[in-house]
């Protein structure tokens, strides 16, 4: 009964063992990973696991407050395909050990030639509500 | 009648199905959908007889579940649509039925939705809001639980330990979604203390009501939490305690301890206290050791520390503390408060922000933030 965010995202992370650009791939391979990535999600709604999951576009801007009176001010985009986040998805486990198990399930979705992409995924656990009984 | 009287019928509706020959799954469905158009149809006009009208309701439900199930599988339905009558559901099959949503083949997730729906009454979207999880989802989870325990086999029964950690997991959930999570475990309990005459559950439920007491004085109204040092002791409900301190009481009085008995009697000298100050720690600390023999756990050892830091001074409690592991949470922030009262506040500081930083929850998280800004001011101005 915790909750984690799965983020796909390339900062920091080691390269992928199978580390092709998607649009590389043949459009086979990329149809196969967006049914496994269906499927991933559809699977844990039936085990009661899933909480949500969104993609992201990988347009976007930094924006911050420039004072009174004044429109925010916004630059960008600087992101570099390394700093991409690409999407991500919550589940609500019982332990920590399944979440690490299924984002390694996920880590398998297939890439180019068909295998395993092995790409690094962040898993977070969420900040809960206090428990009741502290002491 | 409140949903809370609708809601006590419904382990006993379910009951008289089961024993009528319907499956335990279809039967909690049709449940279910009778306690959904009770909740819209009872609100201007309420049935004279209740808990007939929901029998006679789940028991239709049931048969058209039944038909259209057969009719897909091209069975035949064995059962009349006539709603049974004159049965009156003995209180053996609630307890039954405790047993079975906590049955140990489940995980402790499913364990508390199947709990709260099937024994608790409540909604697939109360239990989904309470949880924050799509309905769907929490849907799918009570539909796997009761598969997992229909494969598991309903004459295995289950024990009273797990059903006990379920109401607890329930209990310790907190105060969110429309559903008061903590009030239902409370209910739930107390009505199992009728089923079952074992002392641990009293001291389970004189746990949850000595905590229960001091809930409005642990947060301010913004969320953030307030310690029970600095708790304001006029809001605790001096009803409540009695109650719990009582039932507590006839609890130790049978002479078979247990680790809920123990932290009950931890929680009761706490509500004992009139001031901080008045706080008998060195009884505190005896349970702690007590309840140690129960549980040995990291937290309960570092629970433990707090108690021998206020009944043998700080270097005490910083000595118990070194055997625990590093990696528990709540340890450091144990460590600066212990830290702080021994004057090394740099330390402190440092442990408090560190506290903040690995802290499992929000509240607790900000909280420690406030606590190393509080300590880091004052080395400002000491300099």
């Amino acid at each position: 009964m915790a909750k984690y965010l799965l983020l796909k995202h390339y900062r920091g992370a080691p390269p992928a063992v199978n580390e092709v650009p998607m649009d590389q791939w043949t459009p086979d391979e990329v149809e196969a990973h967006m049914q496994f990535m269906r499927d991933f999600a559809v699977r844990l709604e039936r085990t009661g696991e899933f909480v949500d999951g969104q993609a992201l576009s990988p347009d976007g801007a930094w924006v911050r407050y420039d004072g009174e009176g004044r429109p925010p001010v916004t630059d960008g985009p600087f992101a570099e395909t390394k700093d991409l986040i690409a999407g991500w998805m919550v589940i609500d486990v019982d332990r920590y050990e399944r979440a690490i198990e299924l984002v390694g399930e996920l880590s398998a979705a297939p890439g180019a030639g068909g295998g395993p992409i092995h790409e690094w995924l962040e898993v977070r656990p969420f900040l809960a509500a206090p428990p009741t009984i502290t002491e | 009648m409140d949903d809370v009287e609708l809601r006590v019928l419904v382990p006993k509706v379910l009951s008289v199905l089961v024993r009528r020959g319907a499956d335990f799954a279809t039967a909690e469905d049709a449940v279910q959908e009778a306690v959904l158009r009770a909740l819209s149809a009872w609100e201007d006009d309420a049935p004279s007889d209740p808990e007939g009208w929901l029998i006679t309701v789940s028991w239709r439900a049931f048969i058209d579940m039944a038909r259209s199930d057969a009719a897909r599988r091209d069975r035949e339905v064995r059962f009349g649509s006539d709603p049974p009558t004159g049965v009156v559901p003995s209180v053996d099959d609630t307890l039954r039925l405790y047993f079975l949503c906590a049955h140990p083949d489940l995980t402790p997730s499913s364990a508390v939705a199947l709990t709260l729906r099937a024994v608790g009454g409540l909604t697939t979207r109360q239990i989904a809001q309470a949880y924050i999880v799509p309905e769907s989802t929490m849907a799918q989870r009570i539909s796997r639980a009761k598969r997992t325990v229909g494969r598991a086999g309903l004459d295995r029964p289950g024990e009273v330990r797990t059903v006990m950690r379920v109401l607890y997991l329930v209990f310790n959930e907190g105060y969110s979604g429309d559903v008061d999570l903590a009030a239902e475990a409370i209910r739930l309990t107390r009505q199992l203390t009728t089923l079952a005459g074992v002392p641990e559950i009293d001291g389970l439920l004189a746990l949850m009501l000595l905590h229960h007491a001091r809930h409005r004085s642990r947060t301010r109204p913004d969320g953030a939490i307030v310690p029970l040092a600095e708790q304001d002791r006029s809001q605790w409900d001096t009803e409540l305690i009695a109650a719990g301190v009582a039932i507590l009481q006839a609890a130790l009085a049978q002479d078979q301890l247990g680790e809920y008995q123990a932290q009950a009697a931890i929680a009761a000298l706490h509500a004992d206290a009139p001031r901080f100050e008045d706080t008998d720690w060195v009884q505190i600390l005896k349970w702690y050791d007590e309840l140690i023999r129960f549980a040995d756990t990291p937290i309960i050892r570092l629970n433990r520390a707090v108690a021998v830091g206020e009944a043998d001074g700080a270097p005490a409690g910083l000595a118990a503390l070194a055997d625990i592991d590093e990696n528990i949470p709540r340890r450091d922030a144990v460590a600066a408060h212990l830290h702080e009262r021994n004057g090394d506040l740099e330390l402190a500081a440092r442990l408090y922000a560190s506290a903040a930083h690995n802290a499992p929850n929000l509240a607790e998280r900000d909280h420690q933030t406030r606590q190393a800004a509080r300590l880091n001011q004052l080395l400002r101005h000491q300099q």
